[in-house]
């Protein structure tokens, strides 16, 4: 390997880093949001939209959490799977 | 056909099946035994894991805890499959890319520190080791209601299963095994909820059921068991009733704890390749969500069924009467619990009727004092029973019965294999091979897996027998030491730069400061009597001991950060190491040259 592409795949190696942690911090944030956020600290504020017998904080606690950490989940390997290809760092 | 016929039949029927699947699935490398050979598909990984994952605390406990808390337990549903997003984002790809076999190895490794390795083993063993006893006791509690075998002959017959298909099969075995048992668990856990939630609500779904109608009063099921159980001086269901901080600290603990618990993370070792990884901790998570997702309306829906059958007339008018329980088929359940000594019920006040109320609030005394009761008269119920008892309950044909018991059984012994699989790799690979005999050739090593798998199960089933006086602590204890030692260590691993040396204290400081304040609340290694501080009133900020995982964890980022920054940098070895975890590419290689 030539210096100059060892440099290349390094800066590369950076980015490919750099959006990965991205990524991740936008995950995160949505995973707090809807378990921390709507299922308990911010339940009082959403308290006015009804969902059947109860509230949004409610159902968030007790079903959207759990649906939206797949999402994540999901999400999270389908666009990791791509930016390994993008970056050419997927396995053989 | 009699009941103990279809139990015997369908708890028959699904061992017949896991010791095929041992016959089947025999390891012949340490690369089997270990992590099924690198070559379990990601949705079959997933189904193992969420198997792995989902306990006799799950089965059995989960929704009873709901049940009677309500909302202020969403803690268990969010904490505990929250935890999978960490795992999935945070650490699955990045330490199936490292391809080795254990996590305290990759702990060792990446802080080029056998100190560390041996910390991680250690925590790694009282994690394990503590949760398995709740396994063995719920196989116990299982066999013991449905095949009418005492404890020690159902524990025993337990054990020699799981010796079976662990031993011999090793991942491979187990992997297989619990793909088979996740069937039979999850088949158990929802044909009850979906045949009632189409008696209460008419909708097949039970999470939709949950927020559905209740269709004997007309009004949403949720408003209905609301107003019915604070009728009776009992809190509101959907309302939030305990402390806030307490409620976000614990849910944390349990996320940070799930994603540091080290039998699930060597799941992640088996699939091929980073990306399979990825996908499948989704699809772990889907298989687990099934159960997760119908736990809250197994909770709402039996708590309903139960409370309303103590008052069958509404609750101002008179409660069920005791010769209406001895000769009603619908209370049979109640007489079978009776035996079992988990249920109890005392007439008090002598007018020939069980009074079920919250004896404990001033409104409910004053109508108490009104009618002449004596206190709430339903004086003995563990909530561990409500899983198994809502068929029973709510009427569901006796095949349904049988289900549930093979269901049960299967929770309990595919979390006890995982478990067994995390201790014995630990002494074969990281205390044998990695520390005491080096040199051991793959046979000898295999052999002595085997071993330390057979000696596990055997002190597994002993405190199985003789469980220490501790074991309902043993949650808190299993969760708090993951999400304070394992947790941060592996996430600085991969995310940082950290080195050795502010690893080790890292890791020490969070595993003491949480024992430490366990302990100070629960008594000196749980001993009665010994603590200095209670739960209902503790040590700092009112943070229960409970959920003082996520400041565990916590401390031991900022130790590990403060000890670092102070200390000789990572060599360049180790700087290549991380940048190698970081990227996919190699993943097959790193598996193939070990």
């Amino acid at each position: 390997m030539s210096p100059e592409t060892g440099r290349d795949s390094a800066s590369d190696g950076k980015a490919y880093w750099a959006a990965n942690v991205r990524i991740i911090k936008i995950s995160l944030i949505i995973w707090a949001l809807v378990s921390f956020g709507f299922g308990i600290l911010l339940r009082p504020l959403i308290s006015g939209i009804q969902v059947g017998g109860s509230d949004l904080g409610f159902w968030f606690a007790q079903q959207g959490s759990i649906l939206v950490f797949l999402a994540i989940i999901f999400f999270y390997a389908w666009k990791m799977n791509k930016l390994d290809r993008e970056f050419g760092v997927e396995e053989e | 056909m009699d009941q103990f016929t279809i139990n015997l039949l369908f708890v028959g029927a699904s061992f017949a099946i896991y010791i095929g699947i041992a016959i089947w699935a025999r390891a012949g490398s340490t690369s089997e035994f270990y992590a099924a050979g690198r070559g379990v598909h990601p949705v079959t990984n997933g189904m193992a894991t969420a198997a792995d994952w989902m306990s006799a605390a799950s089965f059995l406990s989960m929704a009873g805890l709901i049940a009677f808390v309500g909302y202020d337990n969403s803690a268990f549903l969010m904490g505990w499959t929250g935890g999978y997003v960490l795992l999935a984002l945070l650490l699955a790809p990045y330490l199936r890319k490292f391809g080795k076999f254990t996590v305290s190895e990759f702990i060792g490794d990446r802080f080029y520190s056998p100190t560390a390795r041996l910390v991680a083993v250690i925590c790694l063993i009282i994690c394990s080791v503590t949760y398995v006893i709740g396994q063995m006791t719920g196989v116990g509690v299982a066999f013991g209601r449905f095949l009418e075998v005492d404890n020690t002959t159902g524990l025993l017959i337990g054990a020699v299963i799981v010796f079976a298909y662990a031993v011999f099969g090793g991942m491979k075995g187990v992997t297989y095994t619990q793909v088979a048992q996740y069937i039979v668990l999850i088949l158990a856990y929802t044909i009850p909820a979906i045949f009632i939630s189409l008696q209460l609500t008419g909708n097949p779904i039970p999470g939709l059921g949950l927020f559905g109608t209740d269709l004997a009063s007309g009004e949403p099921l949720l408003q209905k068991l609301d107003q019915i159980v604070t009728e009776l001086g009992f809190n509101q269901y959907t309302a939030h009733n305990g402390d806030t901080l307490n409620l976000v600290l614990f849910t944390l603990s349990l996320m940070i704890g799930t994603a540091g618990l080290p039998h699930v993370i060597m799941r992640f070792f088996t699939v091929p390749r980073v990306a399979d990884a990825r996908w499948s901790a989704g699809w772990a998570l889907v298989f687990i969500a099934l159960l997760y997702l119908t736990a809250p309306a197994v909770g709402a829906m039996a708590r309903l069924n139960i409370t309303q059958q103590f008052w069958p007339n509404g609750t101002d008018a008179q409660a069920v009467s005791l010769e209406q329980i001895e000769t009603d088929p619908t209370y049979d359940w109640m007489a079978t619990w009776q035996q079992t000594g988990m249920l109890g019920w005392e007439d008090l006040n002598g007018d020939g009727l069980i009074q079920y109320y919250n004896d404990a609030s001033p409104d409910m005394q004053e109508r108490a004092a009104a009618e002449g009761w004596e206190g709430n008269e339903l004086n003995n119920f563990n909530r561990d029973i409500l899983v198994l008892a809502n068929p029973e309950i709510a009427n569901l044909p006796s095949w349904v019965i049988g289900l549930i018991a093979a269901g049960g059984l299967a929770a309990a012994l595919s979390t006890a294999a995982g478990l067994l699989l995390a201790i014995s790799s630990a002494v074969s690979h990281d205390l044998m091979k990695g520390q005491l005999t080096p040199n051991i050739s793959e046979k000898g090593e295999l052999l002595s897996a085997r071993i330390a798998m057979a000696v596990a199960i055997a002190v597994a089933t002993w405190l199985g027998l003789n469980p220490p006086g501790f074991a309902a602590q043993t949650v808190a204890l299993a969760f708090g030491l993951a999400a304070s030692s394992i947790f941060p260590v592996l996430m600085m691993g991969i995310f940082t730069k950290v080195n050795n040396k502010g690893a080790v204290a890292g890791m020490l400081a969070g595993l003491l400061l949480t024992l430490l304040y366990i302990f100070l609340h629960k008594g000196w290694f749980f001993i009665p009597g010994t603590n200095s501080f209670t739960d209902a009133e503790p040590l700092l900020f009112g943070i229960k001991s409970t959920s003082f995982g996520a400041i565990g964890a916590l401390v031991n980022f900022a130790v590990a950060f403060a000890v670092s920054k102070s200390t000789t940098p990572i060599p360049s070895d180790i700087e290549d190491l991380v940048e190698s975890v970081r990227i996919p590419r190699g993943a097959g290689a790193a598996a193939a040259d070990h």
